[in-house]
């Protein structure tokens, strides 16, 4: 037993060593989705050692106390049936566990699915990421350009993503800044994030597709809102436009670079959303039915509220 | 091999007794087997794609006759069994051998019933709709086809040997799976046809 | 020669070749060996054809074994692939099909194989059984499994291995994305080995319903009884999901319908869900089975009756019916909506409660007990942390907002491994060296099975908690390789040097069977573990009749009771015993099943027509073949009994 609890202490050492230098990535959130995440992940860690804890003390007084070797030769254990007490504890206090995560977990989800707290009243700043073998292709249709590989999105500023996928399912993965959601082929799904810190983030598909997968990764800049519309006003002076011959040659199987257009491939190659939507023939899932009127709603209301911002 | 006379012959033998709950369990199975095919079915219901929906390819005269024809059959095998019960041999294999000729018949609508589907265009291949219509009906098909090789069989066995603990427990077991197959079937009448031509 | 090239690898390597060599030379040396010692009548008429459920028992583990470690070469592939950053040992693509490989081959041909094995040798022989429901369909039930375990092998050296992930998510399983044959392989080697399952199941139900010795109520069978009671009811249920989903799957990829794709109806989520229904409730039917056998060790080992027998019966029950409402947990990221991941979140957490009685119920069962540290002891006694560690990583994993962040991970690796190794993998070993005097009468070395204990347990902390690490870290799982930059490749050495170590471990494993062969005694007597459940009332080995006369029993503890309380188990006088007769059957049709599945692979219709028919054509012939099976006569169980020292009169 000695020896086990020398070797786990030497794992726990050299993982503290080797990982010391540098936070977990999903650990270090650098804006309130990941933050939400990261507090409900120590806190599920704090409240599980707790529980780990109570079974190894167990355990090793059980070992140290009950082993043959410590008992009186004639030493005949008696017969115990279960009690209900101790039955009723074992049973209770991890009922009484289960129901404080639950309740960590129901109100934390709700939270990562909206619009990031604090960014309420802002309209959120939509993006369409959408996968193909094994590429990102992020479109912004407010301003109008399209990138590949690669995002800049404005600090401090709400930005809601809309997932699909030109192929095979992939995950939509910034660990800094929010949890993954799936990107598919039939429908399409909302991401919402807000970074707060400047800076370069890794961002990933974190669903295996395929022969490209590990290099299936694209870089994420935030940077304050000011640079953010330079940026924009520059591409719209230097980049070419996406035509659909160029975007089609793009969806071709393999790795590109990052790479930049104006116009977006929404215009001719639209999103399975609202009417292009896998379910739109009346799936029997209501849920899904209502995640896309909210979406339509959020489109007419972008576009009424186009004009103002600018 | 101990044989308790109390009991009905189908349940004499403790083989026999351990046979007919394995086969319920097996009946278990084949209820999460179609269970599966309808809960996918009510997924794809809707869904199209480029082809006909179930309301433009449903006819209800086959279904109405096949319908008919398995529900009796049901009732046929049950005589059987009654029959069996009362030691009477001839009749059990007359109502036996008219259970097995109307799940030919059966058979025979869901082929004819198939064809037409064939000529409208709804195919496996056409969509993901037709394809799961296809494949419950199929596989309720294949089930009855198996049945009636199976009952052949048994007949042919309950005509050489007459009634013994085994045959009468083979009989009793596949009356169980026919009758199982006529309430998949009710299910597939009620819940694709009729939704489907409501 | 356009017909030979389909069975063409895709994606060759010298790797590929040097196996084919070794399988061509192993298949040849065994050939030869049987043929120069002619065992071959003695190979079909004692094993290929028996309807014995212990030897068809040991028949599985030895498959499991020669699986688990196939699957083993696999994962130290690919921890070693994954050793230093840039590695180009493994190429993506052999890459991707060697964690597919591993993943279906650890689940379905080597955990599973495993389980019903220990449930073959065991269960009749703790309800004082002659035998299983069903012999000759049991002897079916392995035949299949053999089968599609033997197809989905040859997958890598003809026609190409499946690569799409063991959980084979459409549409990158879809002819469009996987080209080769390999997702048809996996189809037809899944299916035809679980239609095996799906009637061991059957007929394990009907078995312990019908079998059990007199005076065994329901609440007096030994737990491992009750474990796989519960599993075999979670297989019936579970299994027949699977068939509709792999059907669904072969058609889409080989007949052309549209259920998974993305256009024309389909829909690529369908599949996720048909596989995670059958795919959860199949985790549970993995671990029960080992918390049946932890039950029976910690028992033996600490000399004292189970504690809590009635809530360990009803937490199984418990985490059997959650086990079928919780299959969401594994793709919370799929967007639905925060209600709907809400609720999933609270059935897979309240999973733990049961699973919380089970440790603790373990724990208080060494409570004033008397402890041994067996080899198989220490294996439980390892479980308890380990397992517990892995519990509460799946607690954390189940709340959906953090599930975000874990979903793809390493963590999410390290997870199902920390559950799955302790819980199941150790289960099964110290299963084996439990229950081996009964197999083989005569022990294995307690010495060399300690070394491979502790080389295994530390290779298995070393190998999989790093992992936990990098996923935090945002390392995705199935990532062939990874740059310098990312800092994953210090953790990622200390897995590869964990996973050495359990490939140690398991080969001392190996050693230690044949040292023990070669070496331990025989005379071992029928209860060499002081054990308390009823298989240990019959002699080691166990005679192919089990018991000479039925026994009798008042609790689960029927041996306890003959030692300590005076209980007769045994109060009849010999009888003559009926036995089933063996059978040629069932192999040739499972060999028929492996020509069907085949040929559908690689589209031979001709070949799945004729084998179709013949394995109808074999049914035929079993519904007019009459066997009633044969008696032992009195004379030649006497003379058995006075072979073991007449311990049962």
């Amino acid at each position: 037993m000695k020896l086990k609890w020398t070797f786990l202490t030497i794992i726990i050492t050299i993982a503290t060593v080797l990982t010391g230098c540098e936070p977990l990535l999903v650990l270090d959130p650098k804006g309130p989705q990941a933050a939400t995440t990261a507090n409900v992940i120590w806190i599920s860690i704090i409240t599980m050692a707790i529980v780990v804890v109570v079974v190894l003390v167990m355990l090793t007084n059980m070992l140290f106390k009950y082993r043959a070797s410590k008992q009186p030769d004639d030493y005949e254990p008696p017969h115990i049936e279960g009690n209900k007490y101790v039955e009723g504890i074992i049973v209770g206090i991890p009922i009484l566990i289960v129901a404080f995560l639950s309740v960590v977990s129901i109100i934390s989800t709700y939270q990562v699915e909206a619009t990031p707290e604090g960014y309420e009243d802002q309209e959120p700043l939509v993006i369409y990421a959408s996968s193909s073998n094994w590429k990102w292709h992020f479109s912004y249709p407010e301003q109008d350009i399209e990138t590949v590989n690669y995002l800049f999105i404005p600090t401090n500023q709400a930005v809601e993503f809309r997932l699909y996928s030109h192929g095979t399912i992939t995950s939509f993965w910034i660990p800094q800044l929010a949890g993954q959601k799936y990107a598919m082929a039939d429908m399409v799904n909302t991401l919402h994030l807000a970074a707060e810190v400047p800076g370069d983030y890794m961002g990933r598909n974190a669903n295996f597709n395929g022969e490209g997968f590990a290099e299936n990764t694209f870089n994420v800049t935030a940077m304050p809102q000011t640079e953010f519309d330079q940026w924009v006003d520059d591409i719209h002076a230097t980049a070419d436009p996406l035509t659909e011959e160029t975007f089609n040659e793009l969806l071709e199987p393999g790795h590109l670079g990052q790479m930049t257009f104006t116009g977006t491939h929404l215009e001719f190659a639209p999103a399975p959303e609202g009417e292009n939507g896998g379910h739109h023939h009346g799936s029997p899932d209501d849920s899904e039915e209502e995640t896309h009127d909210h979406d339509d709603e959020h489109d007419s209301d972008s576009e009424e509220t186009e004009h103002e911002n600018h | 091999m101990k044989i308790d006379s109390t009991q009905h012959l189908e349940y004499s033998t403790e083989q026999n007794r351990i046979n007919i709950l394995g086969f319920w369990i097996f009946l278990g199975a084949e209820i999460m087997l179609f269970a599966t095919l309808f809960t996918s079915y009510f997924v794809y219901e809707d869904r199209i794609g480029n082809g006909p929906s179930g309301a433009e390819i449903f006819e209800i005269t086959p279904v109405l006759i096949e319908t008919i024809l398995l529900l009796t059959s049901s009732f046929t095998i049950g005589l059987a069994i009654h029959a069996m019960r009362i030691q009477r041999t001839k009749a059990m294999l007359g109502f036996f051998a008219i259970t097995l000729v109307l799940g030919a018949a059966f058979l025979g609508v869901e082929i004819y019933e198939f064809i037409h589907y064939y000529h409208v265009g709804a195919t496996l291949q056409t969509s993901a709709f037709t394809g799961i219509l296809l494949t419950t009906l199929g596989t309720h098909g294949a089930h009855v086809m198996f049945g009636l090789f199976w009952g052949i069989f048994i007949f042919i066995q309950i005509k050489k040997q007459g009634l013994t603990p085994q045959t009468a427990n083979k009989s009793f077991i596949f009356s169980l799976y026919w009758h199982f197959l006529d309430v998949m079937w009710i299910f597939i009448f009620s819940f694709i046809y009729l939704k489907g031509m409501m | 020669m356009e017909f030979f090239e389909r069975f063409a690898v895709p994606h060759p390597s010298p790797m590929i070749y040097a196996s084919m060599v070794a399988i061509g030379l192993v298949i040849i040396a065994i050939i030869a060996g049987l043929s120069y010692f002619k065992k071959w009548g003695y190979l079909w008429n004692e094993w290929l054809t028996t309807t014995d459920h212990k030897r068809i028992g040991i028949m599985y583990i030895i498959s499991a074994l020669l699986m688990l470690f196939r699957g083993g070469a696999d994962a130290v592939m690919m921890r070693l692939q994954t050793a230093v950053p840039e590695n180009t040992f493994l190429d993506a693509q052999h890459y991707n099909e060697v964690f597919t490989t591993h993943g279906v081959v650890m689940i379905i041909f080597m955990a599973m194989a495993f389980i019903i094995g220990l449930m073959n040798f065991v269960v009749p022989l703790q309800i004082g059984a002659r035998d299983v429901a069903f012999p000759r369909l049991n002897a079916l039930s392995f035949w299949l499994y053999f089968a599609g375990a033997m197809l989905f092998n040859i997958s890598f050296v003809i026609g190409g291995s499946p690569d799409a992930g063991w959980t084979n998510y459409y549409p990158l399983a879809s002819t469009d994305f996987s080209t080769s044959v390999g997702v048809n392989y996996y189809n037809w080697a899944l299916q035809i080995s679980g239609i095996g399952t799906l009637i061991s199941g059957i007929n394990f139900i009907a078995t312990i319903m019908k079998m059990r010795a007199p005076g065994m109520t329901l609440m007096k069978m030994p737990m491992f009884v009750w474990s796989a009671l519960i599993t075999n009811a979670i297989i019936v249920f579970a299994f027949p999901v699977l068939t509709i989903a792999l059907l669904m799957g072969t058609f889409d990829r080989q007949l052309g319908t549209f259920f998974f794709a993305t256009d024309n109806g389909g829909m690529d989520m369908m599949w996720a869900n048909l596989f995670w229904i059958w795919g959860h409730p199949e985790v549970y039917i993995l671990i029960l089975p080992a918390f049946g056998v932890y039950s029976q060790i910690i028992a033996t080992f600490s000399e004292r009756n189970l504690y809590g027998y009635t809530s360990m019966v009803a937490s199984m029950v418990v985490i059997s019916l959650l086990s079928f409402l919780v299959w969401v947990h594994h793709f919370f990221t799929m967007g639905q909506d925060a209600m709907t991941n809400s609720i999933f979140s609270i059935t897979t957490m309240a999973i733990a409660v049961p699973t919380g009685i089970k440790i603790f119920n373990w724990l208080l069962t060494m409570w004033k007990g008397k402890i041994r540290f067996t080899t198989p002891m220490l294996y439980s006694v390892a479980f308890i942390p380990l397992f517990t560690i892995g519990g509460v990583t799946g607690v954390m994993l189940a709340i959906a907002s953090a599930d975000y962040q874990y979903h793809n991970t390493m963590f999410l690796v390290a997870h199902f491994h920390n559950v799955i190794i302790p819980g199941v993998v150790f289960a099964m070993i110290a299963g084996l060296i439990y229950w081996w005097p009964k197999m083989f009468g005569f022990m294995l070395n307690e010495r060399i099975g300690k070394w491979a204990f502790w080389f295994i347990v530390v290779g298995f902390c070393l190998a999989f908690f790093p992992m936990y690490i990098t996923g935090l870290d945002g390392q995705a799982r199935r990532m062939y390789t990874y740059s310098e930059a990312t800092g994953f490749a210090p953790l990622s050495m200390l897995s590869f040097i964990g996973a050495a170590l359990l490939a140690v471990g398991f080969a001392i494993i190996v050693y230690n069977i044949y040292y023990s062969f070669r070496n331990s005694p025989r005379n071992i007597g029928s209860d060499p573990w002081n054990a308390r459940s009823l298989e240990w009332a019959t002699h080691n080995p166990v005679p192919e009749y089990n018991f000479a006369v039925t026994p009798e029993v008042v609790s689960s503890e029927a041996l306890w009771d003959a030692k300590k309380r005076g209980h007769k188990l045994f109060k009849n006088k010999i009888e003559k015993i009926h036995m089933p007769n063996n059978t040629g059957w069932p192999i040739i049709m499972a060999g028929l099943f492996f020509v069907f599945g085949f040929s559908f692979v690689f589209f031979i219709w001709s070949g799945v027509i004729i084998s179709g028919l013949a394995i109808l054509g074999c049914m035929a012939y079993r519904s007019f073949k009459q066997d009633d099976g044969r008696y032992i006569p009195v004379e030649e169980i006497k003379e058995t009994e006075d072979k073991f020292g007449g311990a049962n009169e």
